[in-house]
């Protein structure tokens, strides 16, 4: 995977990840221009397009759009439940997941998305595991941030 | 839940400012707020700053100032600080930036720490923006890793190489032994890690893929126990045990048992059993099923298997779901080469896709209804395409028009169901056709030549009806001023003949002329076609020369150029007229001498380099004429980019001297004010002053004197300028060819070989 984008209806970006080397302005003029070319397409529109010179995988669930790049030789079809496994991570562990629980806690589903692609690749293919990890992940820092009482 | 309430009120306050310049304060203010705490002494809230600031940078922000305390959080022993650093990292570092060079040691020291969510960290961010140096660097510690760790760490060291095997090719040997005693491991997480490095490996080095194809048998043995075991909760998708680890090392079974028999023999039956047993009612069953298809149609697989392959892409296309039919003619499209019958079966499918809502659906619908246009099926998949090509998106139109011109051309039924088909196409997507498209259009009429009377009535009618379409207006106007004595004749055998009169004809090309809808090109056609007339009809040649005249004044400077060289003609080189606006040679295809027919006024978009070399001639000189011991030969040579110098010389071989002798050639001219190469005639006078022993070469302009010495040869040069490519110089070549000499008086005619010799004294 090149890049996955999560923006909202409007236009706005609630997460970006780039696992492709690009500069602050190439990212910046990627999103906006695949932004709205992917707002422009009608509701019952194919998931898949060819845009420039990279595979676009998107897919809407409820007011957020969730696009992939991919390359050539990726299945577009396994990439669909990619994102699809990704939101079932994020509406288990915020608890039926809205567009809200992203925006004011965008660093836990870059945290979560972590656990799970790692490189643009799938790392961990079963759900338990992945949340197991963020679980434990968090309470390293709850206790890290912890002030010691005793000293 | 961890305290990060600073954090989430800033994002309250950033979403409630109602515009975009009270949201430009708000970050200001924050941003100052947060340069201040980075100044300051760690203070415990420091990773609530840099994720402040990180949400600042995804609105859009600049951020760069955060990128040092970045580098200092990931430093920090507090995991929560390591957290967030190693986050904005990932978010304003990227290996361009120098100080992501700065991180590398903290990274190193990470990934042998004794918490492996910390190992986990380093990895991660290893694996996102690691730069080429970075790689380098720590390459043998993830080695160590691959090797000596729990299945945790593990899978993410195997991602971790696939990263640095893309940035430094070389390293790939280092981790090949690790990968492969990594398949052995039950854990599906190191598993699918392990795949997707081999795939990678494989993919880049030859030796690698060979040593691996050892590895066949296990990756079935591994897929078998996917497809046949029982429920497993934990990596079930909808029945699928699996599917992310199931497509990958089908997707590793196919690199390895591309051109290679005996491992694809390995794989076949596993396939089958996937094939047959997949349940595809869902996307996750469809996606394994998918890349099942795509293994089997690249390896060496039996023919049995093929076709298994092709029918389950055919059921795909039935399929409600539009992803699926999207997906499946993307595969057709790869095989249609290869498979071309098994997948003519179901072109029925495939052409009712063009009538898909969906653009995309409908692009793959064309470009495999184009590759399945055969001989057999050309009518019916025509009409189907001439149908699509009314109704399709403007995107795709250029792409739907070149590819019908060129199925016609290659398995027209007929001159004339080619014809009709092109006209077609001019008619509804005239604006979307290439450029080459007028001339070849004119080349295959011309060759068509039982067509002529046919061709010009339907022309005819097409411009009374429309003449917005530039193309077909262009095609048309050519066609009658070539052929307008046959639409006049009034009698054509392959359809109704129309009563028109000359002034009838007049008036359409007249109404070419000045439309404002047509292009300089266009009238260009339309004036030159006048003036052809003025040699086929007998009654209105004065209402033609009056055109021609106006014209002479006109504010384009093509048209008026055209115009005057035509009054000229009128006037001064009356007695050569005829012989110069007769009819076109029927041109031969590729042939040397003559491409496509006239070199149409069509604008080029691209200049492409003329491939004859300088100094080189373009044509053997042509066979000589002779006439009452005059010979006269003619030949063309390139002299530069832009400069065509075409030779004519004479010899004298009789017995006494030659005087008063003049040469005029008509040289078509190429218009020097845009790249286009019209078609247009100029009459250059050149007149010589004495025959000498050694061929002199003099420019296209006037010379008085005549006298010529027995025995001699001289020779003239006319030079044409600007042309553009190489079929524009043989167009030209072409109309040299219909030079005129007027030669001691006497009218000496040049090739079209059948032609007689004129002579006038």
């Amino acid at each position: 995977m090149q890049f996955m984008l999560l923006f909202s209806r409007q236009g706005k970006l609630r997460l970006q990840k780039w696992y492709v080397p690009l500069s602050d302005k190439e990212r910046k003029k990627i999103s906006r221009d695949l932004v709205q070319t992917i707002l422009a397409r009608k509701p019952k529109m194919c998931s898949f397009l060819e845009w420039r010179d990279l595979k676009i995988v998107y897919k809407r669930y409820a007011s957020l759009y969730f696009c992939c790049a991919v390359e050539d030789q990726d299945n577009e079809l396994i990439t669909l439940e990619i994102i699809h496994r990704y939101v079932e991570l994020l509406d288990k562990y915020f608890g039926s997941v809205c567009e809200l629980d992203i925006i004011f806690n965008f660093e836990k589903a870059y945290f979560i998305l972590d656990e799970f692609l790692l490189g643009g690749e799938a790392q961990e293919t079963s759900k338990k595991n992945v949340l197991k990890a963020i679980e434990q992940a968090d309470l390293l820092q709850e206790v890290s941030q912890t002030p010691k009482i005793f000293t | 839940m961890s305290p990060s309430v600073p954090l989430q009120e800033m994002i309250r306050a950033i979403r409630s400012a109602r515009t975009q310049c009270e949201e430009r304060g708000v970050i200001q203010r924050e941003c100052a707020a947060i340069r201040a705490q980075f100044r300051q002494v760690d203070n415990g809230a420091r990773s609530h700053n840099l994720a402040k600031l990180l949400y600042v940078h995804m609105l859009g922000y600049p951020a760069h100032f955060g990128q040092m305390e970045c580098v200092r959080m990931i430093a920090s022993p507090r995991y929560s600080e390591k957290r967030v650093g190693y986050l904005g990292a990932m978010m304003l570092l990227d290996e361009k930036q120098d100080a992501s060079l700065l991180i590398t040691n903290s990274i190193k020291n990470d990934l042998s720490h004794s918490n492996q969510y910390v190992q986990s960290l380093a990895l991660c961010t290893l694996a996102c923006m690691g730069s080429a140096e970075m790689c380098r660097d720590l390459a043998p510690e993830i080695d160590r890793l691959l090797r000596a760790s729990n299945s945790y760490i593990k899978k993410k060291a195997a991602l971790c190489a696939v990263h640095i095997v893309r940035k430094v090719q070389d390293l790939g040997e280092l981790f090949a032994p690790a990968a492969r005693s990594l398949l052995s491991e039950k854990n599906h997480g190191v598993l699918h890690g392990a795949v997707v490095l081999i795939t990678e490996l494989c993919e880049r080095n030859p030796e690698t893929l060979e040593r691996f194809r050892k590895t066949v048998p296990d990756l079935v043995q591994i897929m078998k126990g996917l497809v046949i075991s029982g429920y497993s909760p934990e990596h079930d998708v909808a029945g699928i045990s699996d599917p992310f680890l199931q497509v990958r090392i089908l997707r590793l079974l196919r690199i390895l048992g591309r051109n290679n028999e005996a491992a694809s023999d390995a794989m076949n039956d596993l396939l089958a059993q996937v094939a047959t047993n997949t349940d595809s009612t869902k996307t996750v069953g469809n996606a394994v099923l998918y890349e099942t298809v795509l293994t089997v149609l690249d390896i060496k697989s039996e023919s049995g298997l093929r076709v298994l392959a092709v029918n389950i892409l055919g059921r795909f296309l039935l399929n409600n779901d539009r992803n699926i039919r999207y997906i499946a003619m993307t595969s057709l499209q790869r095989i249609v080469g290869t498979d071309h019958n098994a997948v003519q079966r179901h072109r029925g499918t495939i052409v009712d896709c063009l009538k898909d809502q969906d653009a995309s659906v409908k692009r793959r619908a064309l470009e495999l209804s184009l590759a399945l246009v055969s001989a057999s099926n050309i009518r019916s998949m025509m009409k189907e395409l001439l149908l699509f090509l009314s109704s399709c998106p403007p995107e795709l139109r250029a792409q739907a028009a070149s590819g019908i011109f060129y199925a016609a051309e290659r398995y027209a039924p007929s001159q004339r169901w080619h014809i009709d088909t092109i006209l077609h196409v001019l008619t509804t997507a005239g604006g979307d056709v290439r450029d080459e498209t007028v001339p070849n259009l004119i080349q295959l009429i011309t060759n068509a030549s039982e067509l002529h009377c046919y061709t010009v009535h339907k022309l005819y009618r097409a411009l009374l009806n429309d003449i917005s379409q530039q193309s077909l207006v262009q095609v048309a106007c050519w066609c009658i001023g070539e052929y307008g004595d046959l639409l006049l004749r009034g009698e054509c055998q392959e359809t109704e003949p129309a009563q028109v009169t000359e002034d009838d004809v007049l008036d359409a090309l007249e109404t070419v002329l000045q439309s404002h809808m047509s292009s300089p090109a266009t009238r260009g056609f339309a004036l030159t076609a006048t003036m052809k007339l003025s040699t086929r009809i007998l009654d209105n040649v004065d209402r033609i020369r009056s055109i021609v005249s106006i014209y002479g004044s006109c504010i384009d400077v093509e048209l008026q150029q055209r115009a005057v060289e035509y009054n000229a003609l009128f006037r001064k080189y009356d007695h050569m007229r005829a012989a110069v606006l007769e009819r076109m040679p029927v041109i031969e295809k590729n042939s040397p001498g003559h491409t496509n027919g006239e070199s149409a006024g069509e604008p080029m978009k691209e200049i492409q380099p003329p491939k004859v070399k300088q100094g080189e001639p373009l044509l053997p000189q042509q066979p000589a004429n002779q006439k009452d011991g005059v010979t006269l030969t003619l030949s063309c040579e390139k002299q530069s980019d832009s400069v065509l110098t075409v030779t004519l010389t004479a010899s004298n071989s009789t017995d006494s001297d030659m005087s008063s002798f003049t040469l005029q050639a008509a040289v078509p001219k190429v218009c020097l004010s845009t790249s286009n190469a019209k078609e247009a005639f100029s009459v250059r006078t050149c007149t010589y002053s004495r025959l000498c022993k050694t061929t002199q070469s003099y420019d296209a302009l006037s010379y008085d004197e005549h006298q010529s010495v027995r025995g001699k040869v001289w020779s003239i040069r006319c030079k044409t300028t600007n042309y553009i490519r190489e079929e524009e110089n043989h167009c030209l070549i072409s109309k040299i060819n219909k030079a005129v000499a007027v030669f001691n008086k006497k009218l000496y005619h040049f090739p079209p070989p059948n032609l007689a010799f004129n002579s006038r004294c």
